[in-house]
């Protein structure tokens, strides 16, 4: 039977959500109706009663306080016009998930693979509209057609007797599967064929080792005695394509790659990878000899290092950038909910402790006409916050800081950085937590959710631009609950020691993740028919690569299966053994008892051919602005502060869960109104120790429009200065880099493919240099290389585009420092010189100018600086401290004073500078290396003693007044604005 | 006698860490986090201990609204073996006149039971219930509340005012009718309500209420005092550098939060 089950608020109610959806409406689409109410529907598919789907009606799916129910009829007629918004066949559906334990719990029984609950959403709208604005609000706020479909009718057409009839999405199941030969025994035409209708993204080349490998004698052979084609199989070439993508493999990473610079000089550089970045680790491993914390770098789901004798801290940064264009949402939950099993399948497992994300979007103020298959930048924004909304606050991970970035180059795609740091016990029994191994015999296990077509090809399509056949089953959605109840389960199965290795099922799926595992023991056995699924007839390499969410695989010793496998049925997680770990050499699937796949675990991982390809340095001069320093800076400083890169992001913070754990001692917000912008964030993950985890991070895309060597540059000192601002010291801090680039490799429709290779090899020439300087080692890192849109002749590219992010450990977090001034009376400082680098800034991008003059990092002096800062921090000399970024000085000052809920009276003639002058060109330069700091009077000559090799001045002082007070150069006063102005300006763009 | 304290975890709770480690610094002597599995599987009964904690988090995902999945599992699942619910050690640990404490989506939790407001000492009667804020959104800010001298509740006992974080997106709380908001006031029922810095007067002003919750309603108890629920996290602040303004002024070490802990344990050890 189908039962339709219709929940809405008592009419008499506020509906809060409905309300919300009102005034988005109104807001993104200028559509303004009376009034919107949202009735969420049931659609229970099963052998219940009439009887019984009452019970439910009245228990777990209506709140009988506040909502009102119907049953298979309309629960309210009083509207103009309704909306329903369903999900396509095979959409992970998390609310009907529960809906359906719920029955199960109710009737203490278990139902059927083919009873199932589904959800929609009504939404009934009062006001006077058209057809084409409802079908408009449907289509561009409240679904997305690529996961849902909606219908719409007006009050005339619906018969308020009958309603909407029930849909069920269910997906009609192929009675069998198949698996496919291929013949790759064709002409390069041919193979290139192959490769690009099956979304496999590989090279000419890349087909080609792969045929010449299969075409083997050898190979044949052994193919024979295993009883398999001696032409390739679909499951083979899929498993292939997904462990040699881009994505997988890091292939640009890795290239070798020609580099001739500005002056004609070439170098070879032998895989990026190798040379700068794991290059510049191992050096700065060598050199802190004993006090080197990296325990685990590079090789596993993500970094570790030493917390103290008896913790490691793991941290790792993902980017989803892709299907969060295609679905902010979807794209964005799995997103964060992806990189959480990052750190969880990390050595042996560690405990989730905090977020941090970063966001890149277009101006969700664009007012220009979207290119096809874009959605507009708001929607994007909103659907990315939500997205991370429920999927880091549902999983009960703090999301401690972050950031969001606006250019409108953007559009194309959108960049999702989520990140996870975890911690763990140094030993887990006898056996280091940060190491793992998957012996021979060990058998594979895989448990969490179970398999469906959602996210297949995930892998080799973020590995391409975005383009009009972009696959919709690309896109998943994430359901923390599921991942919440494994990773309780799985916490426990590691405390007790019943597993040897962990890894998650991430891009590529099971074809990654036990082909990697696999490379341990040395080969293994998978009979993929047993792998669970979501629905039947899913093809075998279906199964294989499918990247459905909240899996993890294991490698189990038989000796502890019965252990391991009772205690997830106990704890409700579905836990399966699908094959076992040999010493076979092979990577060997059966499918109901015959070889599907049966390829050389050598070939899988090490056949991929190396690219050669070829980076060209010829800087970029941009005009020099000319425009005159505006008469009244007050009103420049007001739009500074409204800029959307500098502007408050409270709103999104407030809706992040920042302080579950109760570890919080340095919010994303702070001051005298918890308002004001933190640096960077401090937890305490060991509730009984004063020990605190320094989280920051540095992204500065829009100097690589004049070069990416000063970008990364910057983008580092940034991450580093602000862990220093609030307490954290050179000594302990480690980094991790993640690159966003657009296509670097030349074709024909990649003309430029050259210089954006070469703004790929100084960025990280720059991350060598400047780590190795200040010794912040990298310890893991990300690269997502076709950030490109290109469909018909529009191409939209983002700019180049660096995270870093800092980890790393205070040793006692009393000692912290927050940005906000604290007294009148205090003393305040400027650290480090300003000079004339206004190239790239906000202020210049303000007139519409980049400029040439980039902001140069000193690094050398600057880790002087930073020692003595941390030092007087240390000593508690510092009353608040704040580093100056984007929009400089002039920026910087205005927050430290609304922060803080005081005046400040500054002098400028007393900042140290270089080459400067004109007022607004030292208010607003981004030189890097530089903090404002208060003290107290009486600490000034410790204070001075303290920074004396370094350069710095005390500039003004804390005033009982509620005035920024600024005295120019010349001695006349620039800049005389109430604080809370200045505080208006600077929230009012994203208050929504 | 020792002091125990539960607290129960799984399918969506998660601040159940700092709620067990604000119950070891109030003094109770066992602290157990127990995964829900283990009560439906009888290892584990809630007999064995004093003081029920129901602690933060999501769940079931709030997908069917804010704890209402878990309160179906209270209600229907069977305890393996057996035709007992967890409903049923529920109500035993009640009559046996024990502490129950729910913060967050365990308020929600008590409150979609029937656990409170408990009118007559009917445990099994939902009355209220705690619903979408009024903004529509999840809000993480700090709070100030004021505690009602007059309420029986043993947890707030000698607090005037607290200074908490409420990280919640369902937390405006609703009677069924005039009459049930009307004797939860004349009850003493009402424990904490959000107001202004100054504590003096109960706020509706947004963000000091940040909800909409009817008369400001943060925290209500039954009538015996003994079973507690509230929005704001009070295990969120158990040390001075949780407080947001730490950095600047001096507070006590010992965060504010864990008054209500300690004034659980005092009773436990007064009353045995």
């Amino acid at each position: 039977m189908i039962y339709r089950i219709e929940v809405g608020f008592k009419p008499q109610l506020k509906d809060a959500l409905g309300e919300k959806t009102r005034q988005r409406i109104y807001r993104d689409l200028n559509i303004l109706i009376d009034s919107v109410r949202i009735v969420n529907i049931y659609t229970v598919e099963s052998n219940l009663s009439l009887e019984q789907i009452n019970l439910l009606s009245q228990g777990p799916y209506c709140d009988h306080i506040i909502q009102n129910y119907t049953i298979n009829k309309p629960l309210y007629t009083d509207f103009d016009w309704l909306i329903e918004v369903g999900f396509r066949p095979g959409v992970t559906d998390n609310v009907g998930k529960t809906a359906k334990e719920a029955i199960e719990s109710f009737f203490n029984t278990n139902l059927t693979r083919n009873e199932n609950v589904y959800t929609s959403t009504q939404y009934l709208l009062k006001g006077e509209l058209s057809e084409f604005q409802v079908d408009t609000i449907a289509h561009d706020l409240l679904a997305n057609t690529l996961i849902q479909k909606y219908t719409i009718m007006s009050r005339n057409d619906f018969n308020p007797f009958v309603g909407l009839k029930a849909y069920i999405p269910k997906v009609i199941e192929k009675a069998k599967a198949t698996v496919s030969e291929i013949n790759l025994d064709v002409s390069d035409e041919e193979l290139i064929r192959i490769s690009k209708d099956g979304i496999l993204a590989l090279t000419l080349e890349e087909m080609k080792a792969i045929k010449d490998y299969i075409g083997s004698k050898h190979v044949k052979e052994q193919r024979l005695s295993v009883g398999i084609s001696q032409n390739i199989t679909d499951v083979e070439l899929e498993a292939l394509a997904q462990t040699w993508s881009e994505h997988c493999k890091h292939k640009i990473f890795n290239a070798i790659i020609e580099y001739i610079d500005d002056k004609g000089n070439t170098c070879t550089i032998d895989s990026l990878f190798n040379t700068y970045i794991k290059g510049s680790t191992k050096v700065i491993r060598e050199s802190k000899g004993k006090d080197d914390f990296c325990l685990s770098v590079f090789k596993d789901n993500a970094g570790v290092i030493k917390f103290n004798h008896d913790y490691n801290l793991v941290f790792k940064i993902e980017t989803h950038n892709t299907p969060s264009a295609l679905d902010p949402y979807g794209g964005a939950i799995t997103g964060i909910v992806g990189v959480n099993r990052d750190p969880f399948g990390t050595g042996l497992g560690a405990k989730l402790i905090f977020n941090t994300d970063v966001f890149c979007f277009a101006s969700p103020f664009y007012n220009k006409p979207l290119p096809p298959r874009i959605f507009h930048p708001k929607r994007i924004f909103e659907g990315v916050r939500e997205g991370v909304e429920h999927g880091g606050n549902k999983s009960g991970i703090p999301t401690i800081n972050g950031c969001i970035v606006f250019d409108d180059r953007y559009l194309g795609k959108p960049l999702v950085y989520c990140g996870t740091g975890g911690i763990m016990p140094r030993k887990i029994g006898s056996k280091d937590s940060h190491l793992k191994i998957a012996y021979t015999g060990d058998l594979i296990v895989m448990t969490g959710g179970r398999i469906g077509k959602d996210g297949i090809h995930g892998a080799t399509f973020s590995s391409q631009e975005l383009h009009e056949d972009s696959p919709v089953s690309a896109v998943q959605i994430g359901d923390p609950i599921t991942q919440k109840k494994m990773t309780d389960f799985l916490l426990e199965a590691r405390n007790l020691g019943l597993y040897n290795s962990i890894t998650d099922n991430g891009a590529g799926g099971l074809s990654s993740s036990i082909g990697e595992m696999a490379q341990d023991s040395g080969g293994c056995e998978l009979y993929i028919e047993k792998a669970p699924l979501k629905y039947s007839g899913l093809n075998p390499w279906e199964i294989l690569v499918s990247e459905s969410q909240e899996r993890m695989t294991l490698a189990v010793p038989p000796s502890k299966i019965e252990q391991f496998l009772d205690l997830a049925k106990k704890m409700k997680v579905e836990a399966t053994v699908i094959g076992k770990f040999t010493n076979s050499g092979k990577f060997h699937v059966f499918y109901q008892g015959k070889t599907v796949a049966y390829l050389d675990m050598d070939f899988f991982h090490n056949g991929l051919p190396k690219m050669k390809i070829t980076a060209k340095w010829q800087p970029k001069i941009q005009p020099e602005p000319d425009f005159p320093q505006p008469l009244d800076l007050n009103q420049t400083l007001k739009i500074m502060l409204s800029r959307l890169n500098i502007c408050s992001k409270e709103y999104v913070v407030r809706q992040y869960d920042h302080e579950v754990q109760g570890t919080s001692v340095i919010k994303p917000l702070v001051g005298k109104f918890n308002d004001g912008p933190s640096d960077a964030a401090v937890i305490r993950p060991l509730l009984n120790s004063m020990e605190g985890v320094v989280v920051s991070n540095g992204i500065c895309p829009r100097y690589s429009d004049i070069d990416a060597y000063h970008m990364m540059a910057n983008a580092i000192d940034e991450a580093i200065r602000n862990a220093i601002s609030v307490g954290g010291s050179l000594d302990y801090l480690a980094g991790l880099d993640n690159f966003c680039w657009c296509d670097p490799v030349k074709s024909e429709k990649n003309p430029d493919g050259e210089y954006k290779l070469a703004q790929l090899v100084r960025a990280n020439m720059a991350l060598y240099d400047y780590t190795t300087i200040y010794g912040v080692p990298c310890i893991s890192g990300k690269d997502s290389m076709k950030n490109d849109y290109q469909i018909g002749n529009i191409k939209i590219s983002v700019p180049p585009t660096i995270l870093y992010s800092c980890i790393g450990k205070i040793e006692n977090v009393r000692k912290c420092v927050t940005m906000d001034v604290k007294n009148p009376g205090d003393l305040i400082y400027i650290l480090g010189i300003t000079f004339e680098e206004l190239g790239g800034s906000e202020y210049f991008a303000l007139h519409n100018f980049i400029g040439n003059k980039v902001p140069n990092v000193d690094a050398k002096k600057a880790k002087v600086l930073y020692q003595s800062l941390a030092k007087a921090i240390n000593l508690g000399l510092v009353v608040s401290c704040h580093d100056c970024s984007d929009g400089g000085l002039g920026v910087a000052l205005a927050e430290i004073a609304f922060a803080g809920g005081y005046g400040l009276d500054i002098d400028l003639k007393t900042v140290p500078i270089k080459d400067i002058n004109r007022d607004d060109y030292l208010l607003f330069s981004e030189s890097a290396s530089r903090f404002l700091v208060t003290i107290k009077p009486q600490d000034k000559i410790m204070f001075e003693e303290l920074l004396k090799l370094n350069t710095f001045a005390e500039i003004g002082i804390v005033t009982e007044s509620q005035h920024l007070k600024i005295t120019g150069l010349k001695g006349t006063i620039l800049i005389n604005e109430n604080i809370q102005e200045l505080k208006d300006s600077w929230q009012k763009p994203l208050k929504w | 006698m020792q002091a125990k304290a539960i607290i129960i975890s799984g399918n969506g709770t998660n601040c159940e860490t700092e709620t067990a480690y604000a119950c070891k610094l109030a003094g109770f002597e066992v602290v157990d986090i127990v995964h829900i599995s283990k009560l439906l599987s009888g290892e584990i009964r809630l007999d064995d201990y004093h003081f029920l904690n129901l602690a933060g988090g999501f769940l079931d995902g709030d997908d069917l609204g804010a704890a209402k999945a878990g309160v179906n599992r209270f209600l229907h699942a069977r305890l393996e073996n057996s035709q007992d619910k967890i409903e049923d050690q529920l109500l035993k640990f009640i009559s046996d006149g024990k502490l129950i404490l729910g913060i967050c989506n365990g308020f929600q939790l008590m409150v979609k039971l029937g656990l409170l407001p408990g009118f007559k000492n009917n445990y099994t009667k939902q009355k209220t219930t705690l619903t979408f804020n009024d903004s529509g959104r999840f809000e993480n800010r700090w709070v100030y509340l004021k505690a009602n001298p007059d309420s029986p509740c043993i947890f707030t006992k000698n607090i005037h005012s607290i200074y908490l974080p409420v990280r919640h997106g369902e937390g405006k709380f609703v009677t069924d009718s005039n009459e049930t908001l009307e004797k939860i006031k004349s009850k003493q029922h009402i424990s904490l309500q959000y107001c202004e810095e100054d504590c003096l007067e109960p706020s509706m002003k947004y963000p000091y209420n940040p909800n909409g919750s009817v008369d400001a309603i943060a925290g209500i108890c039954d009538e015996s005092g003994l079973l507690f629920g509230l929005m704001p996290h009070p295990e969120a602040y158990l040390h001075y550098t949780n407080h947001p303004h730490w950095t600047r002024k001096s507070l006590p070490e010992e965060g504010a939060g864990l008054k209500l802990f300690k004034n659980a344990f005092s009773y436990i050890k007064k009353h045995g």
